[in-house]
């Protein structure tokens, strides 16, 4: 035992060293380099995929007016970010949906959250049947969801479609197999127009889906969408613009089909009613509900997509943090949306954010 | 002031390299080494206890019931491992069944019958095989294969033996049998290589006498390689299935993630890797993610059981068929 005290006297002694020889350098030098260093903040992130590439955009837009702040965003999922900001392992997260009351209220953080709307996008109906313009409601959607219409040629599918000649074909029905936001988002809607869907599977992240097979995130589904003839699927609209994947035109509340486009989108924002009304500090889930939205230009599957910071012991990173946010809804920011597929908040809200926090 | 510090530290560091002596250093170099070894048997033990303790709420939930139990619904938060626990089993079994000719095979001609000048390129090759990231099979699967299973493999399979109860239901390639496909390809290294060291070791003097005895070089391959070392091969096949068993991304873009129980190798389904890989980082419900753990503990379990099931067997039954011959 003697020579295993001595061994791990000197290991001690040589791990030491070079901290010790770095403190008596610098501890007398007031002019040294790592003054400088101490005042870049670097703020951590975690959450949701689908604003990562604007977030992304912002983030380096931001850090070159504001020098010494640096963010890292990594894009998890919705779920882990707001995991990972309980835990307090990040800084801030970001969710498809918002975190509901209950929630916060199980964990006993003895710390209170900001939710805050940064764009709106919307979830699409892609598929891969050339040469159609399909038109489709809510609540035939749902069915082929469920796997009760299972044709192309099915007669509900027809009576949409007049002008169609719809094929005899097997509809391959193709959902996430990695919990999602999106998936959540577009059960919500389901769930909304059809109430068979909602008493089972219902809306969640993940969820025992009745057909179909599940690929990988929005990725995933467009690959699998693009070399599958016959097939339907969701992702999120930018992925369909960029992969150039027809999109269903979907039925909204006015009885018309809309396309999705960045204008259906701020049209379905528009739709939301008593914007003076809304808490900041209290976001509440059925207020900012804009699937189904009423108005003859809406998009009905259309959300908000929320950052989560912590309100805990105003420091330095909170500050940031939020003086990041007021620019990502300045005019500026939101302005950066719409080329990268996503649609800006309306102004009025995006104003009482800027003004709230 | 910060040179002459520096320079300070410098001395100091001296000083202390000096007062160690070759005989210290070598006394730390092998602690050091005990340390490193020990921690990592620590640290799988660690992981393992972890895992369990994080499962621990859906152990006592569903308790061994969770295996039988073929609804996974994280809405209703009912969870039961069946339907991916029949996926694993049943690609990982049917990847081993088109491997083991393939990687038998080709060690025999490498080993006995191809030229010795081949003989290394071969083996390399066939080695490299298994340094390619899974992630590169996933792609390939997807975008050669599945579609090949859907446009030839498919009609190919249901005009010859259709009437089967494994080739019923629409096709579209992405199904048990792409995965099954894919693992195949995957685990083939590993037999190879191993068959490889097997046969090598059968002793010279057998396959001599086998030939002085009248064998033509297939009888000789018959007795004096295969039949000597067919517990070794059992043994590689073993080691080849627990890779299968743990095999994550290459299947979750190939299978289909879909869970649920058919006996059809058309249809898709689900593997306990990649459930675990497709569920992990979304699961909101703390139900959700013992649930996921518990799964990773049996995953755990099975894969360590079958690999030192199979080492055992190429450890200690080797010996016995040499005596057998």
């Amino acid at each position: 035992m003697k020579i295993t005290k001595s061994v791990l006297e000197s290991l001690l002694k040589l791990l030491l060293l070079p901290y010790l020889s770095a403190y008596f350098s610098f501890s007398s030098d007031s002019l040294c380099l790592t003054n400088l260093y101490a005042e870049t903040v670097t703020i951590n992130g975690a959450g949701a995929s689908f604003p990562y590439p604007v977030y992304t955009k912002w983030f380096s837009e931001y850090q070159k007016e504001a020098l010494n702040v640096k963010f890292n965003y990594q894009p998890i999922g919705s779920s882990g970010g707001v995991r990972q900001l309980f835990s307090q392992t990040v800084d801030f997260a970001a969710s498809d949906v918002l975190v509901s009351d209950k929630e916060i209220a199980s964990k006993n953080l003895g710390w209170n959250i900001l939710q805050i709307p940064t764009v709106l996008g919307s979830v699409v109906v892609v598929y891969n049947l050339s040469g159609f313009n399909l038109k489709i409601d809510g609540n035939v959607l749902a069915q082929i969801f469920k796997g009760k219409i299972s044709k192309w040629n099915d007669p509900q599918i027809a009576s949409l479609n007049h002008e169609l000649k719809l094929p005899n074909k097997e509809i391959l029905v193709i959902h996430r197999s990695d919990g999602s936001g999106t998936t959540e988002i577009f059960t919500s809607y389901l769930s909304i127009v059809n109430q068979e869907w909602k008493r089972a599977p219902g809306s969640g992240k993940a969820l025992s889906w009745p057909t179909g097979i599940g690929a990988k995130g929005n990725d995933g589904i467009s690959t699998m969408i693009k070399q599958t003839p016959g097939s339907i699927g969701y992702v999120e609209y930018a992925f369909a613009i960029n992969n150039n994947l027809p999109m269903v035109a979907i039925k909204n509340v006015s009885g018309k089909f809309i396309i999705p486009s960045i204008n259906s989108m701020i049209k379905a924002a528009s739709a939301l009613k008593n914007i003076s009304e809304i808490n900041i500090q209290k976001m509440n889930a059925d207020k900012m509900n804009l699937l189904n939205a009423s108005g003859d230009e809406t998009y009905p599957i259309t959300s908000f997509t929320y950052l989560i910071i912590p309100i805990k012991k105003q420091d330095e990173k909170e500050n940031q943090i939020k003086k990041f946010v007021k620019w990502a809804l300045s005019i500026k920011g939101q302005n950066m949306t719409s080329s990268l597929n996503y649609a800006p908040l309306p102004a009025e809200l995006s104003k009482k954010i800027i003004d709230g926090i | 002031m910060l040179l002459c510090q520096q320079n300070l530290a410098k001395k100091l560091l001296m000083v202390f390299k000096m007062k160690l002596t070759a005989k210290l250093e070598e006394r730390l170099g092998i602690s050091l080494m005990y340390i490193v070894v020990l921690s990592i048997i620590i640290l799988i033990f660690v992981m393992f206890i972890l895992l369990f303790k994080m499962s621990w709420p859906a152990i006592t939930k569903f308790g061994f019931h969770f295996i039988t139990s073929k609804e996974w619904n994280p809405v209703k938060e009912q969870f039961g491992a069946w339907p991916f626990l029949y996926g694993t089993i049943i690609t990982s079994i049917l990847s081993l069944m088109i491997a083991l000719p393939f990687g038998v095979s080709s060690a025999i001609f490498i080993t006995e019958i191809g030229p010795k000048k081949l003989r290394i390129f071969l083996g390399t090759s066939i080695d490299l095989i298994a340094s390619i990231p899974s992630i590169i099979f996933g792609m390939w699967g997807l975008f050669y294969l599945v579609p090949f299973i859907r446009e030839t493999l498919t009609p190919l399979l249901k005009n010859s033996i259709g009437f089967l109860p494994f080739f019923q239901g629409p096709s579209f390639g992405i199904s048990l049998l792409a995965a099954s496909l894919i693992l195949s390809i995957m685990i083939i290294p590993i037999i190879s290589s191993l068959c490889r060291e097997l046969f090598l070791s059968v002793p010279v003097t057998y396959k001599e006498a086998a030939l002085a005895l009248g064998a033509t070089p297939f009888e000789k391959i018959k007795l004096a390689v295969l039949a000597p070392s067919i517990t070794g091969i059992v043994g590689a096949a073993g080691l080849a299935l627990a890779r299968a068993l743990g095999e994550t991304m290459a299947v979750v873009m190939v299978i289909g993630n879909s869970p649920h129980v058919s006996l059809s190798l058309l249809s898709p389904g689900a593997t306990m890797a990649s459930i675990l890989a497709n569920e992990y980082a979304e699961a909101g419900a703390d139900l959700h993610l013992a649930s996921l753990c518990y799964m990773a503990t049996l995953l755990f379990i099975v894969t360590m059981l079958v690999n030192s099931i199979s080492r055992f067997i190429i450890k200690y039954f080797k010996p016995k068929a040499f005596r057998g011959l």
